[in-house]
């Protein structure tokens, strides 16, 4: 279970001799139970994405907490291999100097696994991902889009996290890709049952990917609903954005 | 009439060795707009940029490339320079990486404006204020004294319709513009792309990997696969009647996502 108790966020803006703030986060509370797939929808500069950082644990909130079975993930060893990310930007989530093999790895070397065990499970998440051994020897620059971001993913469930935060994972792929990929995180989601945070603007792949959505604006969250009842939002924010969906 | 013909392009990237785009013709008539369709590594942004005669020295290209009866080959740097931007007019993906990043955006405006029109800076000033307020970009002055960092990307895009409204080009190349932007801003950006040819009447070529985005807008697409043009027809005709596989993949690409969302907002009215 993820609790996100009441964050507040903000940034210093304004150079090198000015201070000024600028709130990113205001009073966000969500939780996130076991095996769900969440949501959280909003435009760019919306705060979600600082959000997904927070959770993570890679930056601090300024005040609240969010709690990962009732433990704060500040903590390097709550999150350790139990919660991980995949990034939008696939050309920069892999070292340049590694091959895909390393890069799977190195999380698994920190779980104290045997050099055997870790290649096997390597091949395991290989084929899981749907890519094939000889992918093994790769460099990233030898990746097309779809394919890094497969490797990331295997990279991201190889420590089976209980869940992982995909910020905005599929927005620079082409549409042909998304889907597959999409179908990928499916298929994964049944094979190891966990938690997804599903950060993006697309409400569409949202609807089809998420049980319950959050939508953000401004560093606020304006509304929650169930996917199901869609249809049913309230708020004003929602309902331009459902427009604009359907428009397409 | 044709305002651009391009006949037999091959480019040939030396390193490598291998050809990136192979026997492309097209011909773009007077006020049309042409989409350009493919995946990314299909060749559409190099085909763009050797209009623009933009590519590396590594890609070697042959083929004619004829702007309003003049071969692009034949001229000169110089004398290319002062086509693009004033008659070939681009628009880039990423607004934040199109921008000087070392300078406010008004430096690099006036900086343009001041090449290809000689303008002093309060002329420029005074058009930049009247494109910028036609795109729905309010506090033209506070925004000219911005960074590109400051900006967010559908602004960025906008200062660039902006500026291409005050150049007026003849030919108008977008490469996904709207890609890096969330849907709200997308909505936005293609609103102004379709009123920007209604205004300015000029041709273009727009160029997405997302078959749906183009509909509104283009006349006529090609579908371009591993460097080569595999299929080309008029907008309404491709939609309805796919010739290729590959198309159809393309064409039903966010089906199942698109189906999915229609189902649940049916819901509620049924």
């Amino acid at each position: 279970m993820l609790q996100v108790q009441n964050i507040e966020k903000s940034y210093r803006t304004g150079g090198l001799w000015k201070k000024q703030s600028q709130q990113v986060l205001r009073s966000v509370s969500f939780t996130c139970k076991e095996g769900e797939c969440l949501g959280i929808i909003g435009e760019s500069g919306s705060g979600k994405s600082t959000l997904g950082r927070l959770i993570l644990g890679i930056d601090q909130p300024d005040q609240g907490a969010i709690l990962f079975y009732g433990q704060s993930v500040e903590q390097r060893k709550v999150r350790r291999g139990m919660i991980s990310a995949v990034f939008q930007d696939y050309t920069s989530s892999i070292n340049p100097f590694y091959t895909v093999e390393q890069a799977i790895r190195e999380p698994l070397e920190q779980e104290g696994q045997s050099r055997m065990e870790q290649s096997r499970r390597i091949d395991e998440l290989l084929e899981q991902v749907g890519l094939s051994l000889d992918y093994r020897s790769k460099y990233p620059h030898e990746l097309s889009g779809g394919e890094a971001q497969r490797v990331c993913i295997a990279r991201a469930v190889s420590t089976r996290p209980r869940y992982l935060v995909l910020d905005e994972a599929i927005s620079s792929l082409d549409v042909r890709i998304q889907v597959q990929v999409l179908h990928l995180l499916q298929e994964l989601k049944s094979v190891y049952g966990m938690g997804y945070i599903f950060i993006t603007h697309d409400i569409q792949a949202a609807a089809y990917m998420c049980e319950r959505m959050i939508i953000f604006q401004k560093g606020q969250i304006v509304e929650t609903i169930d996917t199901a009842r869609l249809s049913d939002v309230q708020s004003d924010y929602g309902r331009t954005l459902l427009s604009a969906a359907i428009a397409r | 009439m044709n305002i651009l013909e391009v006949n037999h392009l091959n480019i040939h990237d030396i390193h490598i060795g291998e050809p990136i785009v192979k026997d492309i013709s097209f011909d773009l008539q007077q006020g049309q707009c042409l989409a350009i369709v493919g995946e990314s590594g299909s060749g559409k942004s190099v085909t763009c940029r050797s209009i623009m005669k933009l590519n590396p020295s590594s890609l070697q290209q042959s083929g004619s490339i004829v702007f309003q009866g003049i071969d692009l080959n034949t001229l000169t740097d110089q004398q290319m320079r002062k086509r693009r931007g004033k008659q070939i007019g681009m628009i880039m993906q990423n607004g934040m990486s199109a921008f000087d990043p070392s300078c406010v955006i008004g430096t690099h405006l006036r900086e343009t404006l001041g090449q290809h029109y000689g303008w002093n800076r309060s002329k420029i000033d005074e058009r930049m204020h009247i494109a910028m307020h036609s795109v729905m970009l309010n506090h033209p002055d506070r925004l000219m004294n911005r960074y590109p960092h400051e900006l967010s990307g559908g602004m960025l895009q906008r200062i660039m319709i902006a500026l291409t409204l005050v150049l007026e080009p003849d030919i108008l190349i977008a490469d996904e513009p709207t890609t890096a932007l969330d849907m709200l801003s997308q909505q936005e950006v293609m609103a102004q792309f379709i009123r920007l040819r209604h205004t300015l009447g000029c041709s273009m070529i727009f160029i997405s990997h997302d078959l749906g985005a183009v509909r509104h807008i283009a006349d006529h697409i090609l579908i371009m696969k591993d460097g080569k043009v595999i299929e080309r027809g008029e907008t309404e005709q491709l939609f309805t009647a796919p010739r290729q596989e590959y198309t159809r993949d393309l064409l039903s690409a966010r089906f199942a996502l698109d189906n999915h969302f229609r189902q649940l907002m049916e819901r509620k009215e049924g």
